[in-house]
């Protein structure tokens, strides 16, 4: 019997269907009239981000399934979906001079940028396995592209390749884990998987050990967790900047929204050995992300360095399973609000044609450049978890969740590991405010798009960190409503 | 007694073509045999109404996987490539054994699905697997399937742009 349009239920993809949508719309304009500057692809992406978000926001939390179960419209997702709207956004406004500047203005970039939003969106709202690939893979190879996009640049190349090889490599274990997960439930459905693996109990079912196993290797690549983030600080170093901001944060918020879901939707009965080998990924991901980091001498790599241990604190958190997911939710939309601020700031300092901005470069800054310079330093202190920024109330929700979870030793870690972290990142704020510049830096005009990004970027930074309540009580009541 | 001729035939065919792969000296030779052996197995699937099977089995093992081997082979330099005369050490035991190995388990695949044969046909098998399959694509997985047109956009967008505006050849950077 074929399915009526009510059961396909199309409203609710209406997210997903803007924003891949306008992607498309901009291939077909380009392609049809291009002639100048490309300006009108990064507003027709805001603009089908904003029908997305405003169709977000709308909706609310009402656990229903849609285009016949293969995605869910709960809380749980439209929550991970506004984040991941939102970062796309805040990197389009990035992008927008950067790409002016390094003369590789074109409409594809805000495409590719949508297309991988797209993806992001379906991992986010996924019922089903076949959905979580597939959004992945959209996500993944726009990425891979996007990597690569200034064609002539070496480096760039370079980050592109390996990226392509080693998430190539990462999604056939993603895919595997499928198989053997379908072979252990008969269903690729979420919710059924779930019931199914309940039913059976948890007792030794290799097909299910095997299958979750792999497919946190899968996840645990795109989140760079520590034994697969090898690939992390050279895709981060070599990509464009604009690309690397939006990366860092994309792909963790859709990850994480997958992986909190098969935490607690799917795994829930296995959550004591589940829980074991993310408590043990968190505690090398964090200490190794965070020692590699003190070694570094340029900005770029020591943020890709820095997102690996923030990737590690967020999973102390999803170790708790269901307690922690509000914790994730509200440290993601705090990170996407840092991260990416941290990183305009970099592009819009770093040479012309330069992905790198070495330490030296970042001295006398404070006092030539005192907004973005005071911008940077907020990002930093909330990237350390001082308190006032939302990296505190973050951090604090996120080891909270893993005390009261009774994983004690790995918040104890994890503060210590934050205590690490502040060497560097103050690093930087001393540097600026500090040291006389040997050889004062040129510095190019920030556009009018990067100031707007970083006044949001550093005004969500303070606002959550000052009056939490208010997203914390949503990310509270977002993960409540799970399809299950 | 149609079916069953044509059952004979193909079967025989395959053996015999699967027989020459291994026997065949020239590797050429080898690889058409091989695509031989693809195509009877097809037609075995065909009598057994898995379509379906069949026409993948074509596309992807005939067409797809033996054209990459016979490019591989006709890249190769010398006019006739033979199988050289020496053979590893311990080659033919461990290749009886392996042979052996592989038999067992296929002996007990068939015993599993022995088991089945009083029960009645799956559906898939009585209305022919492609459609079978046209109808779970369409509607339990019509999501997957319309978003795997996205996924396939994607790629096509992005080797154009990678292409398009590429580094010029013996440019320095």
């Amino acid at each position: 019997m074929l399915p009526t349009l009510s059961v396909l239920n199309l409203n609710g993809a209406v997210p997903q269907i803007a924003v891949a949508g306008a992607g498309m719309l901009i291939m077909l304009i380009d392609a049809l009239f291009h002639r100048g500057s490309r300006r009108w692809a990064a507003y027709l992406a805001l603009l089908g981000l904003a029908v997305a978000l405003a169709r977000v926001v709308e909706s609310g939390a009402s656990a229903e399934t849609i285009l016949d179960g293969a995605l869910a419209r709960d809380g749980l997702g439209m929550a991970f979906a506004l984040v991941l709207i939102v970062a796309a956004a805040l990197s389009v406004l990035v992008a927008m001079d950067y790409l002016r500047r390094e003369e590789h203005e074109r409409a594809e970039y805000y495409a590719l940028i949508l297309f991988a939003t797209a993806g992001g969106l379906a991992m986010a709202m996924a019922n089903d396995l076949v959905a979580v690939f597939i959004g992945l893979e959209t996500l993944s190879i726009s990425l891979y592209v996007l990597s690569a996009f200034f064609t002539g640049d070496a480096a760039s190349r370079e980050a592109a390749l390996k990226y392509l090889l080693l998430g190539a490599f990462a999604s056939a274990f993603f895919l595997y884990g499928i198989a053997l997960l379908y072979g252990a439930s008969g269903t690729t459905r979420l919710v059924e998987m779930g019931t199914a693996i309940r039913l059976a109990g948890t007792q030794a079912d290799p097909l299910l050990w095997g299958g979750v196993a792999l497919i946190i290797v899968g996840v645990g690549f795109k989140l760079a967790l520590v034994p697969f983030h090898s690939w992390a600080p050279d895709v981060y170093q070599g990509a464009p900047t604009s690309v690397t901001a939006f990366m860092s944060v994309a792909s963790k918020v859709a990850a994480f929204a997958a992986l909190v879901r098969l935490l607690v939707v799917v795994l829930a009965p296995a959550a004591p050995l589940t829980s074991a080998l993310l408590a043990l990924l968190a505690v090398l991901t964090m200490t190794v992300g965070n020692i590699l980091a003190l070694a570094q001498d340029e900005v770029k790599r020591l943020l890709a360095y820095s997102s690996i241990a923030q990737a590690g604190y967020i999973l102390v958190a999803a170790v708790a399973g269901e307690v922690g997911a509000a914790a994730v939710l509200f440290y993601l939309l705090g990170y996407a609000f840092t991260n990416l601020g941290a990183f305009a700031v970099v592009l819009a300092w770093s040479r012309r044609g330069e992905g790198r901005l070495p330490f030296s470069d970042l001295a006398g800054l404070g006092f030539r450049r005192p907004w973005t310079a005071a911008a940077l330093s907020l990002f930093l202190l909330s990237l350390t978890g001082m308190p006032l920024t939302v990296g505190f109330v973050g951090k604090l929700y996120l080891f909270g969740a893993a005390v009261q979870a009774g994983w004690t030793w790995l918040a104890i870690v994890a503060v210590l590991n934050s205590v690490v972290s502040a060497f560097y990142y103050l690093r930087l704020v001393v540097i600026m405010y500090m040291r006389e510049a040997e050889m004062p830096l040129a510095l190019q005009r920030a556009g009018l798009a990067l100031g707007v990004a970083l006044a949001v970027c550093a005004a969500g930074v303070i606002l959550l960190g000052l009056v939490p309540g208010v997203a914390l009580d949503w990310a509270r009541q977002a993960v409540a409503v799970v399809l299950s | 007694m149609f079916e069953l001729i044509l059952f004979v035939v193909f079967a025989v065919v395959a053996l015999a073509a699967a027989i020459g792969v291994v026997a065949q000296r020239n590797v050429l030779y080898s690889a058409l045999l091989l695509v031989l052996n693809f195509i009877c197995l097809a037609a075995l699937y065909v009598l057994m109404n898995a379509q379906f099977v069949a026409v993948a089995q074509i596309i992807v093992y005939a067409g797809a996987v033996m054209v990459l081997f016979l490019f591989t082979v006709m890249l190769l330099p010398g006019k006739r490539i033979e199988v050289a005369g020496r053979r590893l050490p311990g080659q033919t035991p461990l290749a009886i054994l392996l042979a052996l190995a592989l038999g067992a388990v296929l002996l007990l695949l068939l015993g599993g699905s022995l088991v089945a044969l009083g029960r009645p046909a799956h559906p898939a098998i009585t209305v022919g697997n492609v459609q079978a399959l046209a109808e779970v694509l369409f509607t339990r997985y019509i999501w997957a399937f319309e978003a795997t047109g996205v996924l396939l956009l994607v790629a096509v967008a992005g080797v154009v742009h990678l292409l398009r505006s590429g580094p010029r050849p013996g440019a320095p950077r």
